[in-house]
């Protein structure tokens, strides 16, 4: 059962008007049950995990790691193939800088899409300077969805060594069936990682199923804390891969003149990490669960449904991507008035939306718009918000018509 | 709604000297990135002081109107005035508050011009 209460910050006021969280694709919001795990640790057994031989350190390491195992039970995926990390952003660094550096060589093609969000484009982009590989992207179509006949193309490419692509996009809100890509990708030979930031908040994840070799995504997009995110990488080949950071933890053995790294998921895991943020991811992947896919998925549809309708009726605004399924996530061009400015005003009412490009320039240009005003709803918002933010939004329109 | 000045939404409505100078002397592109605001600044100058002033691109009505603004209030003045403004100066041209967070675009049109003038000078 979804309870807004769960959310204390729902119940906030700005200027004396209710708050309505449409920015939920940017960061979402943490239920009691998250904000008491981390602010537990800190109360009853903050120490530092996998180093003291005591009974704080064991509670400490004994509930991270429950995390660990909340986690990949969640993904369907072995706890030693969960590595956390500070987000989604870290996790596809941290594949770049080791699997990439070591595998891909000048003359090899990267193929991302045009929908992708600048942390799965920038490393890749740092590394094609360094390497001198060469990047390829899946066209996008008017109405959002991928281009399945020109990605198909473009992996059957020779000395195509990656597919990394996103699974939702955080701009168009559309969900991407990935399966027939990898499953190309796979008969290929080329590996692939899933960019699940978007997704996961949306749909269920299954790896195993999906057959990715790597996956990421950010706790604080999934209710949990900031700080927290997780990369997942199929077993074996993590075992190959050379360490990112050096550092405590992530060796087994250190001399004067080398060392030898730890087991996984340690290996990958160097320094003190944010042991609060991941239980309280742990935490958020329960509370998830507690509710169920089956009730999120329902609610949003009813709410994506329900905006949509309401939006269609107002002609001077235009939704970029329309394809299905559509996601409750809904980036806008508003005639006459720019996304700041609407954002700015809107915001003096208590309405939280994003203006601007979303890290996701691309495709923004590919669209030909500067920028966007984005709405992102999740599964704690209501149909009353939903006609509130429509009756601002055209009195907004009037003034500056 | 509270929404912003007659004098802000009359500049972003109908900016002023929003067209080429074919007789520029200093042109300066400036842009807000994670925004997508976006202006070319064109200075004519008469010796020490700025003689024409136009701008085009494109951004909010914050960064629309005080550009805008700018194109009129800067005539006359010398470069060494023009670079002495700052923050203070866009908020009493535009004659409203701006926010911490609106920042950023008041202050587009102005250091663009700054950056004009001074790689003139240079």
């Amino acid at each position: 059962m979804i309870r807004r209460s769960d959310f204390p910050i729902l119940k906030k006021k700005i200027a004396g008007r209710p708050l309505v969280y449409f920015d939920n694709a940017s960061s979402a919001q943490k239920p009691m049950s998250v904000i008491r795990a981390v602010s537990d640790f800190y109360r009853k057994y903050n120490t530092n995990v996998h180093r003291g031989f005591n009974p704080l350190a064991e509670e400490a390491t004994g509930r991270y790691e429950a995390a660990r195992e909340a986690v990949a039970r969640f993904i369907g995926a072995r706890r030693e193939e969960i590595i956390f990390t500070r987000g989604a952003t870290e996790g596809v660094n941290l594949v770049a800088r080791t699997w990439g550096e070591t595998n891909l060589k000048k003359g090899d093609t990267v193929v991302l899409s045009l929908a992708e969000h600048h942390a799965n484009l920038v490393p890749w982009l740092q590394l094609e300077d360094k390497i001198g590989f060469k990047l390829a992207y899946i066209p996008v179509k008017i109405d959002g969805s991928l281009d399945l006949a020109a990605a198909q193309e473009l992996l059957r490419r020779p000395r195509v060594k990656l597919l990394s692509i996103t699974q939702a996009s955080n701009v168009l809100g559309i969900f991407y069936d990935l399966s027939k890509l990898i499953r190309l990708a796979k008969s290929k030979g080329i590996m692939t990682l899933v960019d699940a930031a978007q997704s996961a908040t949306h749909r269920p994840i299954d790896v195993r199923r999906l057959d990715c070799d790597f996956l990421v995504f950010s706790g604080h997009k999934l209710w949990g804390p900031t700080g927290s995110g997780v990369l997942y990488g199929r077993r074996e080949i993590l075992a190959k891969m050379p360490p990112f950071m050096g550092g405590g933890d992530m060796i087994d053995t250190v001399y004067i003149d080398h060392f030898t790294t730890n087991e996984l998921p340690y290996k990958f895991e160097a320094g003190t990490p944010d042991i609060a943020a991941a239980i309280g991811l742990g935490e958020a992947v329960r509370y998830v669960n507690k509710i169920g896919w089956p009730t999120i998925i329902k609610t949003e549809r009813e709410l994506t449904n329900y905006f949509l309708r309401r939006i269609k009726v107002l002609p001077f605004v235009r939704i970029l991507g329309t394809a299905k399924p559509k996601l409750p996530v809904f980036a806008m061009v508003i005639d006459g008035i720019h996304p700041h400015d609407a954002a700015d005003l809107l915001g003096s009412e208590g309405i939280i939306l994003r203006p601007g490009r979303h890290c996701a320039q691309p495709i923004h240009d590919h669209y030909g718009v500067p920028a966007t005003l984005r709405a992102s709803l999740s599964f704690y918002n209501t149909r009353t918000e939903i006609d509130y933010f429509i009756k601002k939004l055209k009195e907004l329109h009037q003034a500056f018509k | 709604m509270d929404i912003y000045a007659q004098n802000i939404l009359d500049h972003y409505k109908h900016p002023r000297h929003k067209e080429p100078l074919p007789a520029a002397d200093a042109t300066e592109r400036g842009s807000n990135a994670s925004c997508g605001d976006d202006l070319m600044v064109a200075l004519q100058f008469s010796g020490q002081k700025i003689k024409a002033l136009s701008f085009q691109g494109h951004g909010c009505a914050i960064s629309q109107a005080a550009i805008s603004i700018l194109t009129e209030a800067l005539v006359g003045k010398t470069k060494n005035a023009v670079l002495a403004m700052d923050f203070k100066t866009i908020q009493s041209l535009l004659g409203v508050p701006i926010s911490e967070r609106r920042y950023k675009c008041a202050m587009l049109g102005l250091s663009t011009i700054q950056k004009a003038i001074k790689k003139a000078k240079a």
